[in-house]
């Protein structure tokens, strides 16, 4: 057991799925771990840390971001949304539209793929298949559910 | 400690069944998954006490609580097992509700798969759907006695509707729920034989195109709970710093600058690496950072670059008289080739490959005394107690796994050396759990990648083209060696997964595989589809190459070769009609391969394009016409084929592991090129079930037959070219070109 060493942890306030929080950690820890470890709000993933897959993908201020790369300063006073926070009881046209397609198969992905879509029908409702391609590209689904996900948003963009 | 997957088997063979239903239920725990994250310690009971088995619980409101006994890591597992038991106790699928099983091989081990708690093989549906449809219909003549003595009628007399008892006579019903509320269990109970089950006319939820997966609701919200996921209060974090060679210690540690990082809690020397523990992830990260490592420079795996292996492996496998042991042999082949008028032989490789699960390895662990207990998302529960035991010093039967879902798997989550981790830290802390989480880096760097393998196949036709031998040359190292030592040795030094799909149903008349291993020491794994993925690369191009040589088309070909086989036929004679077989393409060209691996029957269809001036290759679509037998979900075995076929094409394109002196080259998304949604196949798939049986296997059926049907569409495309090493990199594309 080694002694603790004292640190002294700044505070950092943000906004997350509309709840205020000013959070005790190193302002230099990625927000992912503050989401997941410090918030317990498991919903957003961890897959690669670099922003090279989209696990982790939340909106910061509205803009789809990749968390793993993303500072906790980097949001202070910003307000932040998980997929938790998309919808309070999982209403999202999106959701509904996974559901309807029945995209997931180990749904580690689908929380970054659903935000990430999420944030191009609040810019345009209705995208074409390649725009709906070239957004989604910097999210990789390990079971190859592409077909089922660009379905499912075309499914949300009609029915929203 | 070794890493070595020693399966604690019991003495049951592969395929033997032993149906043990009919013990009484006991009060078993269990993990939840799709509970809060923060109470995922806590596990609930199954609900109510109707508990006719040890499967299921009835409550007095009707919920019927079915236990899931495999790993869910995407396949739809914890759908299609308890449906089977829905199905034949006539429960209403809308009132299941579904828990994962605890560790309990004795109760929940699959009877066909060496009698364990051990997903992988394309084994459960398979192995477990005989006894869970028992489970069901013994289930249905259990609560008919308890409602007849409620309602003082002959059992004779009774029928159900989902979750209803029904006396037509007398127009009197009863709910399960005032079944389970008021009944008793009939002593003794009845037993349910393969007469008490529904005949296929019958089913309500068996080949339903309509039942959901029922784990989809919680993988669109966040809720569901991966082993990622998994608090617990009082929990610390672990991370581990690991030889980068395989087989390397750490001979000095400097951890001066590490202690130092606020939070740090112990720093723990491990055979293979350096633990850290400490109060946060990132303060975790941060002083594995700061750690300065000596490694020892004694292993053997220094010696192992990829790329000279497979230039070795290949010479020995064109050297015939470098012989291996036999892994089939049906009839005299290299007489046949010998007498042959026109021979083909041709060499087919591949690179590691790494699995690369979205979810990194992970895995939380609590050890106090001489007790363990595990939240993981692992495939092989019964294996991780054995390994758990090992590390804390204690017993199996004192370890509990809570499996959780798993962020994919692919025969990665089979593995143990990341319970090794967890197990190892928290015994370092004792009586707090202890969270490891594996960087990408981490993940991708101490991978137990798919064999690198050559394989050299000789083919004899006589001089109207038929094939009249076919020798099959592998050369690689073992998987069983390490993982099922035992097994490995009672099959003579055969690995039968490493040359797994090596044996197909087209008829020749002398047949002989072999199986030549290279013991290079370096751990290798299962990965998706295992031998099956490059045995097929290579049966399959040699098809299309002896259709060429014979001036037939090779669907054709392969119709012939089939012409005893209507399943397989109905499959190629489908996806034929799918994509239009006959239709000419502009630019572009299909390729077609088939696969009987699994116990499933499934043809390919991949139309292609290719730039010649960068040589990269472009997937427009696939078509899949696939028949499992049973088909217990066709909508799931749907997206299971676009996973197979999407994967399958992503492996064939880009995947590549290599290694220089034992280092892994690779290290995140980066430098592993996975397909992404721009590069991927529209897909079109047809299910066509066998309803009489028997049922295949399914999760890594979609798999093998869409790198040979890629080949085979650039052989098409360009008069002749065949692709024959895996990947199929830009480079490697032009130079076969250019040849």
């Amino acid at each position: 057991m080694i002694a603790p060493v004292k640190g002294t942890i700044a505070m950092t306030a943000f906004t997350i799925n509309g709840r205020a929080v000013d959070l005790a950690a190193e302002p230099d820890t990625p927000l992912l771990w503050v989401i997941r470890e410090h918030l317990k709000l498991t919903g957003t993933k961890f897959g690669c840390g670099i922003a090279q897959c989209g696990a982790c993908t939340v909106h910061v201020d509205g803009e789809p971001t990749r968390s793993c790369i993303t500072l906790l300063q980097d949001v202070a006073g910003m307000e932040v949304t998980t997929i938790e926070g998309l919808s309070p009881d999982a209403s999202h046209p999106l959701q509904q539209a996974w559901i309807a397609e029945q995209v997931p198969q180990c749904g580690y992905c689908q929380s970054g793929q659903i935000m990430q879509a999420a944030a191009l029908l609040k810019s345009n409702p209705n995208p074409t298949r390649d725009q709906i391609v070239e957004h989604m590209d910097g999210n990789i689904c390990r079971c190859g559910t592409y077909v089922r996900i660009i379905s499912a948003i075309q499914r949300a963009a009609r029915e929203a | 400690m070794t890493e070595t997957l020693q399966l604690h088997t019991r003495t049951l063979s592969r395929r033997s069944f032993l149906i043990t239903v009919g013990a009484t239920g006991i009060a078993v725990a269990f993990g939840g998954l799709l509970q809060d994250a923060s109470s995922a310690s806590v596990a609930p009971a199954l609900e109510g006490n109707y508990r006719p088995n040890a499967w299921l619980a009835i409550a007095a409101d009707g919920t019927v609580t079915i236990v899931s006994p495999a790993s869910e890591m995407g396949q739809g597992i914890m759908t299609t097992l308890p449906l089977l038991i829905a199905e034949d106790m006539d429960a209403d699928w809308h009132k299941v509700r579904v828990v994962q099983a605890p560790s309990d091989a004795e109760k929940y081990g699959n009877p066909g798969f060496y009698g364990v708690q051990l997903t992988g093989g394309s084994e459960s549906t398979r192995g477990y759907y005989k006894m869970l449809r028992l489970v069901g219909a013994q289930t249905r003549k259990i609560i008919l006695a308890s409602a007849a003595d409620m309602l003082n009628v002959p059992v004779s007399e009774l029928t159900t509707e989902p979750n209803r008892v029904v006396h037509a006579r007398s127009g009197r019903s009863l709910e399960y729920g005032e079944v389970a509320a008021a009944g008793a269990l009939p002593d003794p109970l009845p037993q349910a034989t393969d007469a008490d089950l529904k005949p296929s006319d019958q089913w309500r939820y068996i080949g339903n195109l309509t039942v959901p997966r029922i784990d989809i609701p919680s993988k669109v919200d966040g809720t569901a709970i991966f082993g990622i996921d998994v608090q617990l209060p009082d929990m610390l974090y672990g991370a581990v710093l690991r030889a980068p060679v395989q087989g390397e210690q750490p001979a000095i540690i400097d951890d001066a600058e590490a202690r130092t990082v606020p939070g740090i809690t112990h720093i723990v020397p491990l055979p293979y690496g350096v633990g850290i523990i400490g109060e946060t992830v990132e303060a975790t990260k941060r002083a594995k950072g700061l750690l300065k490592i000596v490694w020892t420079t004694s292993s053997r795996i220094r010696n192992y670059t990829s790329d000279r292996l497979l230039e070795e492996y290949r010479r020995i496998g064109r050297d015939l008289a470098q012989s291996g042991v036999s892994a089939a042999t049906e009839g005299d082949a290299q007489t046949a080739i010998s007498k042959a008028a026109t021979v083909i032989a041709v060499d087919y490789m591949s690179d590691h490959v790494h699995h690369a699960t979205m979810e990194p390895m992970n895995a939380t662990a609590l050890v106090a005394g001489d007790t363990v207990e595990i939240w993981a998302p692992t495939q092989g529960p019964t294996g991780t107690q054995g390994f758990a035991a090992e590390v804390a010093g204690t017993t199996p039967d004192k370890v509990k796994v809570n499996t959780t879902l798993l962020g994919g798997g692919f025969g990665r989550k089979a593995e143990a050396d990341f319970i090794i981790d967890a197990v190892s830290l928290a015994k370092a802390v004792q009586g707090r759990p202890v969270k490891v989480i594996w960087s990408r880096e981490d993940d991708v760097q101490h991978g137990k990648y798919r064999p690198l393998e050559a394989q050299h196949v000789q083919v004899g036709l006589d001089g109207d083209g038929n094939i009249i031998g076919w020798r099959h040359r592998i050369v690689a190292d073992s998987i069983f060696a390490r993982t099922m030592p035992q097994l490995f040795e009672s099959e003579g030094g055969h690995d039968s997964v490493v040359t797994e799909g090596a044996h197909f149903n087209y008829a020749v008349p002398a047949h002989q595989i072999e199986y030549i291993r290279r013991d290079n020491g370096l751990d290798i794994g299962f990965w998706f589809g295992v031998g099956v993925g490059y045995t097929r690369f290579g049966i399959e191009c040699v098809i299309d190459e002896i259709a060429t040589a014979k001036g037939v088309d090779p669907v054709a070909l392969r119709l012939e070769l089939l012409k005893d086989q209507p399943r397989a036929r109905k499959v190629i004679e489908t996806v034929a009609q799918m994509a239009e077989w006959d239709r000419q393409r502009d630019g572009w060209a299909l390729g077609v391969a088939y696969s009987d691996a699994f116990g499933s029957h499934c043809a390919e269809i991949a139309e292609v394009s290719l730039d010649r001036e960068t040589g990269e290759i472009r997937v427009h679509t696939v078509w899949c016409a696939v028949d499992p037998g049973i088909a217990v979900q066709p909508r799931n075995i749907e997206a299971l084929m676009i996973t197979g076929i999407t994967g399958g094409a992503s492996h064939a394109l880009f995947e590549q592991i290599n290694i220089v002196d034992g280092e892994v080259q690779e290290t995140n998304f980066d430098t592993y090129r996975v397909i992404r949604m721009s590069e991927a196949p529209d897909i079109k798939v047809t299910v066509i079930p066998t309803p009489e049986g028997p049922i295949g296997g399914i999760g890594q059926v979609g798999l093998p037959p869409i790198g040979p049907a890629i080949a085979n569409a650039v052989a098409r495309l360009t008069g002749g070219v065949r692709l024959r090493h895996y990947p199929f990199l830009p480079e490697r594309v032009l130079a076969a070109l250019n040849a």
